[in-house]
């Protein structure tokens, strides 16, 4: 066999594949259209991986002192205190972090992450602690035994459980005594409109820091992934590999 | 022989009617429960509208209902109001003298009257909200 009869067909082959390129494209490009002019989900539909719920916090932006991110989220859902507030339940809190080096101090939110893959779900016994289609991670009261082993798995300790039986608890946000609840990311919200807004992100914008930016990560569009794509950005504990939703700027 | 026979008939049938006296004259001992409806409920009864399903369904079935759209509602989001635990509170409250809604679960209300005079636990509200959110605030439906 002569050489020339081993070599392929490079120019079939170039051809072959840049048609295969081509009808890929042709393809995608229609399917990410529909996306960007999807309307808003109905009320009676599930919710979908279409979407995935984020948030950015600029950390640049928030100032030392001021809460009123974890005001709002407590008033939001009615997590009053008992004035113990080493087990008052505690959806959201200010981090102060000094760089011993330099000696700057940085103060940021810290909340639920959202994980893609959530320790807190891989560990729940019964299956309460959940992630939703859409990428929010949440506690299923109803499945919810009360171990706590969520609370000891998260690396972020965003979750907290309820010592005490409640009542007049906020109608849009159940949580009783027994169960272990964390931010939910506004769900309630988030289900009731197309753009939603956080109580936290809210609050925030409304003291004029607008540190807080929450939306849909997988939307190319939305202010966050315009953002995210500006600015750099980065996941707490990102050798954890969780692949979280809450991306932090400036630290 | 005859005759003790007859007697001993005698008294285990005045013994038979002397039990059954007292059951024919009261048929249930306890009263049946009178159902606080709720302010809006009592209403939409005025109106002639029903609840979301004919009474007897929901009498029977409501647990159903409740059981099934809780999955749907906290793990797919569907959040239609047709079976919603917190439509069922906003329509059944009762309002007292001073226009405060009262807890739905408190002694005389709506879903208390009847859990009571079946002796089923209602534990639906130790989590859930036993009054809708404040009259005319943002976010009533």
């Amino acid at each position: 066999m002569s050489d020339e009869h081993e070599q392929p067909d490079l120019e079939r082959r170039h051809f072959i594949g840049q048609s295969a390129a081509v009808a890929a494209a042709a393809a995608v490009v229609p399917g990410t259209i529909l996306h960007t002019i999807a309307k808003a989900r109905a009320l009676d539909e599930p919710v979908s991986s279409d979407i995935r719920w984020g948030m950015l916090i600029d950390t640049t932006q928030c100032v030392t002192g001021c809460d009123a991110c974890v005001t709002a989220c407590n008033d939001e859902h009615g997590l009053t205190g008992q004035g113990r507030p080493e087990t008052d339940s505690q959806w959201i809190r200010k981090v102060h972090l000094k760089d011993k080096a330099t000696g700057k101090v940085t103060t940021l939110p810290m909340l639920c992450q959202h994980c893609e893959h959530p320790p807190c779900v891989d560990v729940c016994p019964t299956g309460a602690s959940f992630k939703r289609a859409d990428g929010i991670v949440l506690v299923n009261m109803h499945t919810c035994i009360g171990c706590r082993y969520c609370m000891m798995a998260c690396p972020y300790k965003a979750r907290s459980f309820v010592h005490e039986a409640l009542t007049d608890q906020v109608p849009d946000t159940p949580r009783g005594k027994g169960c272990v609840d964390s931010c939910n990311f506004c769900v309630h919200r988030v289900d009731a409109s197309d753009q939603p807004q956080t109580a936290c992100a809210e609050a925030c914008a409304k003291e004029g820091h607008r540190a807080i930016v929450f939306g849909n990560l997988k939307d190319p569009n939305s202010e966050i992934a315009r953002r995210a794509k500006l600015v750099p950005s980065r996941q707490i504990r990102p050798d954890l590999d969780l692949n979280t939703g809450v991306r932090y700027e400036g630290v | 022989m005859q005759a003790r026979r007859s007697v001993l008939r005698g008294l285990v049938a005045l013994l038979l009617g002397a039990v059954a006296l007292p059951a024919a004259a009261d048929p249930s001992r306890v009263d049946l429960p009178s159902i606080a409806l709720g302010e809006a409920a009592s209403l939409a009864k005025a109106k002639g509208e029903g609840c979301v399903e004919p009474t007897d369904v929901i009498r029977s079935d409501h647990m159903k209902f409740l059981l099934h759209q809780r999955d749907q509602t906290v793990i797919e989001g569907i959040r239609t109001q047709h079976h919603s635990l917190k439509e069922c509170v906003q329509c059944h409250a009762s309002v007292d003298d001073g226009g405060e809604y009262m807890p739905i679960d408190s002694e005389g209300q709506f879903c208390e009257s009847c859990h009571d005079y079946a002796s089923v636990s209602l534990d639906c509200f130790d989590c859930h909200a036993t009054r809708p959110a404040k009259r005319g605030a943002v976010g009533d439906p």
